[in-house]
């Protein structure tokens, strides 16, 4: 079955199908569509839409229904998710499942409301404070903010970890089809951990306190060990990058340029491959590197260049010191979005 | 077995004999009272297995020491928000948020009310010592006027700070909660008192009935800089007199019944649609298309591209539709672009359309250099073209706004320009296709479907054109 649909509503309908069962929220454009998915669609199949007062009530409600042994989620943008990272910290102090989207919006400040990818950094690194890391995905299409979704859950779940969809504003406005799977997602199990009051819970705690700094350090290794498997579910998708003399590398919306971009080169007799992370954290570095060696490399993103330094960041980290430094980086901000054109020339001038 | 001093607690704090033990709580404080009171209520209602406490940053962050049964340990002024997350993904079970003064009438403070507003299912206990007690005695919102903390040295000057905040008195303007009140625990009397107050938070929790606050005023000797003995009476004397005690609110109605709202079985049964098309297929003979649409707010230009798309979709074309969107929907303009392909689409922007369609100047003259060679710029006939097209492009007249009026469905100007997209064969897709999309962009009203079909083909064919 298909449906033609924003990403923005691909987005609710995704959750849905995983097994979310509260949703927790404040307008802010160009998100507010998943905020109104929700509160029509949550309570028609018998679950939980609130809307919070802020983005910092949203964030520590879903610490309370995690805690409580819930899957639930948020959608913001920009400056929501600015207020989000204080709690999205909390989230991972406690191991708690759950899962943020940010349709990313132009910065900083207020900015405007259209496409940026400049979040980057709080999206993919952990925003807020302490050592922590959230699952982050980055869908390219209205049905990748479908199963990117779900996928979120689960790995929110597998992981006891806060996870982040991030998307951008055009993704969020985009109709596309979408094609839905036969089956819901079944709930899982969180009653060994979580505070659900019910008797086999009663001993449970939720917390992100340790007191002692033995413990506390304890605790960080914990994290950091677990973060470390993460990277066994890291995706990215490589496109004609087998032959390519450049790989264009972008995720997200960044990525279908980057792809018409290689197309539109191969017309006038350049190679050119694709490589776009559906993962930004974990990294799909193996994968990156197993099609970046030996390669001049551009980025197309729709920020200031955060996302070419994690390029340079990962290449080196895969032993790709040289592919590293001949990065180069085409970019646009403020709510422009990156030509085919512009694409194109930046690409004839490296090659 | 339980002993009575263990009621509820996970553990006994004998003050003589060989076994003596120590809560973190300093000597005289208030805290150690009220955790003993609300165990014993949880206990004796037999409410530990359904429980969630959740508990706050400030002195009472330990709680989970003491109490037997589950724990959300919350941010700094969150545990409202966060109860408000647990009691809505556990309906059935008995929640209750400890705050102190700082936590819930600072930082917390919005969070708090707003949960008192929603009349969320769950129980408040907020302790007010009228000061930071964890920090170290720093003013709080509910310090007294003069009173000396350590971020008011000099007193609490009203002149500078304001006065006390009476959360009770605050919240009991609000519809929503069943229960406010507020008691002490600096005597044994105001003890007994406080005791009842909190079994009757558990108990209207127990029963579901809705939001209930209750403000516990206690001794900080600590950062009073007392004894025990001087700070219970400063809470009965100076206290008391600025946060009379007393119940402010005593209703516990029966709660209000959920509108019922259209329900359905599953996802599946949510979001199937009997006429669903099948997903696109592709095919790399059918070039790709891409489409901008451009006029004002108003003129069915978004609908105009949602027809193509769907028609596109009809199909099995690969396809997108972008709006424009945000204060810009709200202006004057509105555009889109489509576009349709026999193959998965890269970028969704349209930087150079095979067919643009103008509704008026503004877009006409910003986009019309960009359409591309071989393409068609289809422009209403309102519209005084001052730009001519780059070379290789066809450009289209039309009388669509025209059309519309003299057909008597003004409305319908949009349609006219599909006839246009169909008559000069711009879409790369059959008219049957387009007539489809039409009418089923209608789906609501049905019998203006069917109209505007009729419409569509009068205009292709000029007839009525004069």
């Amino acid at each position: 079955m298909t449906k033609f649909v924003k990403g923005n509503e691909a987005v609710v309908m995704g959750a849905l199908y995983a097994g979310c069962d509260l949703y927790f929220g404040y307008p802010i454009t160009p998100a507010s569509e998943i905020a109104h998915g929700a509160a029509k669609w949550f309570p028609m199949l018998g679950r939980t839409f609130v809307q919070a007062e802020c983005e910092t009530a949203s964030i520590n409600m879903m610490f309370g229904a995690a805690g409580a042994g819930r899957l639930c989620m948020t959608a913001t943008s920009g400056p929501g998710f600015s207020l989000m990272q204080e709690g999205l910290s909390y989230l991972a102090g406690a191991e708690l499942p759950a899962v943020v989207v940010n349709v990313n919006r132009a910065g900083p400040g207020l900015g405007n409301v259209y496409p940026e990818q400049s979040d980057y950094t709080p999206a993919v690194k952990g925003g807020g404070h302490g050592s922590y890391q959230t699952f982050t995905l980055a869908p390219a299409s209205a049905q990748e903010m479908f199963d990117l979704t779900m996928k979120a859950f689960e790995m929110a779940a597998k992981w006891r970890t806060p996870a982040v969809v991030f998307a951008d504003g055009l993704q969020g406005q985009m109709m596309e089809t979408v094609q839905l799977p036969e089956r819901e997602l079944a709930r899982p199990d969180f009653s060994e951990w979580a505070a659900q009051g019910e008797p086999k819970t009663r001993e449970n705690l939720v917390k992100s306190i340790y007191l002692d700094a033995a413990q506390q350090e304890q605790f960080n290794v914990h994290l950091q060990e677990k973060y470390a498997k993460m990277a066994a579910d890291a995706m990215g998708e490589a496109y004609l990058a087998d032959d390519a003399e450049l790989l264009i590398v972008g995720y997200g919306i960044s990525g279908r340029i980057a792809r018409t971009t290689a197309e539109e080169l191969h017309k006038i007799g350049i190679k050119a491959g694709v490589f776009r992370p559906i993962t930004l954290n974990p990294f799909p570095r193996e994968q990156l590197a197993a099609v970046a060696k030996g390669r001049k490399i551009m980025t197309i993103e729709l920020d200031a260049g955060q996302f070419a330094d994690d390029v340079r960041l990962n290449l080196a980290k895969a032993g790709l010191g040289a592919e590293a430094a001949g990065v180069n980086m085409v970019n646009r901000m403020g709510g422009e979005v990156v030509s085919v054109d512009d694409a194109v020339k930046a690409a004839k001038e490296m090659v | 077995m339980a002993t009575i001093e263990q009621k509820g607690m996970y553990k006994v704090f004998p003050r003589s004999g060989k076994n003596v033990s120590f809560t973190h709580y300093c000597p005289g404080c208030g805290h150690g009272i009220i955790n003993k009171l609300i165990a014993e209520a949880c206990a004796e209602l037999g409410l530990q297995d359904r429980t969630i406490f959740v508990d706050p940053v400030g002195c009472g962050v330990f709680t989970y020491y003491y109490w037997d049964a589950a724990h959300i340990s919350a941010a700094h002024g969150r545990a409202s928000a966060a109860a408000t997350g647990a009691c809505r993904a556990r309906p059935d079970a008995v929640t209750i948020a400890y705050q102190g003064d700082g936590d819930l009438g600072a930082i917390g403070f919005n969070n708090a009310f707003q949960a008192a507003s929603r009349g969320e299912k769950f129980g408040c206990i907020f302790v007010n010592n009228s000061l930071y007690g964890m920090t170290g005695g720093q003013m709080a919102p509910t310090t007294l006027d003069g009173e000396t903390t350590t971020t008011t040295p000099f007193g609490r000057d009203p002149a500078l700070t304001g006065h006390p905040l009476h959360v009770c008195e605050v919240f009991a303007q609000l519809k929503a909660p069943v229960y406010i009140a507020r008691v002490s625990v600096a005597d044994t009397r105001r003890i007994m008192q406080a005791k009842q107050a909190i079994r009757k938070v558990f108990e209207l929790q127990r029963d579901g009935k809705g939001y209930a606050l209750l403000e516990i005023l206690a001794p900080c000797p600590t950062n009073f800089k007392m004894n025990a003995i001087d700070a219970a009476a400063f809470c009965i004397n100076e206290m008391e007199k600025e946060f009379p005690l007393g119940v402010f609110r005593d209703e516990a109605k029966e709660s209000l019944a959920v509108r019922p709202v259209p329900r359905a079985a599953s996802c599946h049964d949510l979001f199937l649609e009997k006429d669903a098309v099948p997903a696109a297929e592709t095919d790399s003979s059918f070039a790709e298309r891409r489409f901008k649409f451009a006029g004002y707010g108003g003129q069915g230009i978004l609908s105009l591209g949602l027809t193509v798309a769907e028609a596109a979709r009809i199909e099995r074309r690969h396809t997108l539709w972008f709006p424009s969107y945000g204060p810009e929907q709200r202006g004057g303009s509105a555009n889109c672009s489509v576009v349709v392909s026999g193959q998965p689409i890269g970028s969704p922007t349209v930087e150079h359309p095979d067919v643009l369609v103008c509704m008026n100047q503004p877009a006409y003259e910003r986009f019309v250099g960009d359409v591309k060679k071989g393409g068609v710029v289809i422009v209403d006939e309102t519209v005084p073209v001052k730009v001519q097209p780059p070379e290789g492009v066809k450009l289209v007249v039309w009388p669509a706004i025209r059309m519309a009026e003299e057909f008597g469905v003004p409305k319908a100007a949009n349609t006219m320009m599909l006839a246009a997209l169909k008559k000069f064969d711009c879409t790369g897709l059959s008219g049957e296709s387009l007539e489809k999309a039409l009418v089923a962009s209608f789906k609501k009203k049905p019998a203006l479907g069917e109209k505007n079909r009729e419409l569509l083909r009068l205009a292709e064919s000029g007839k009525s054109v004069k």
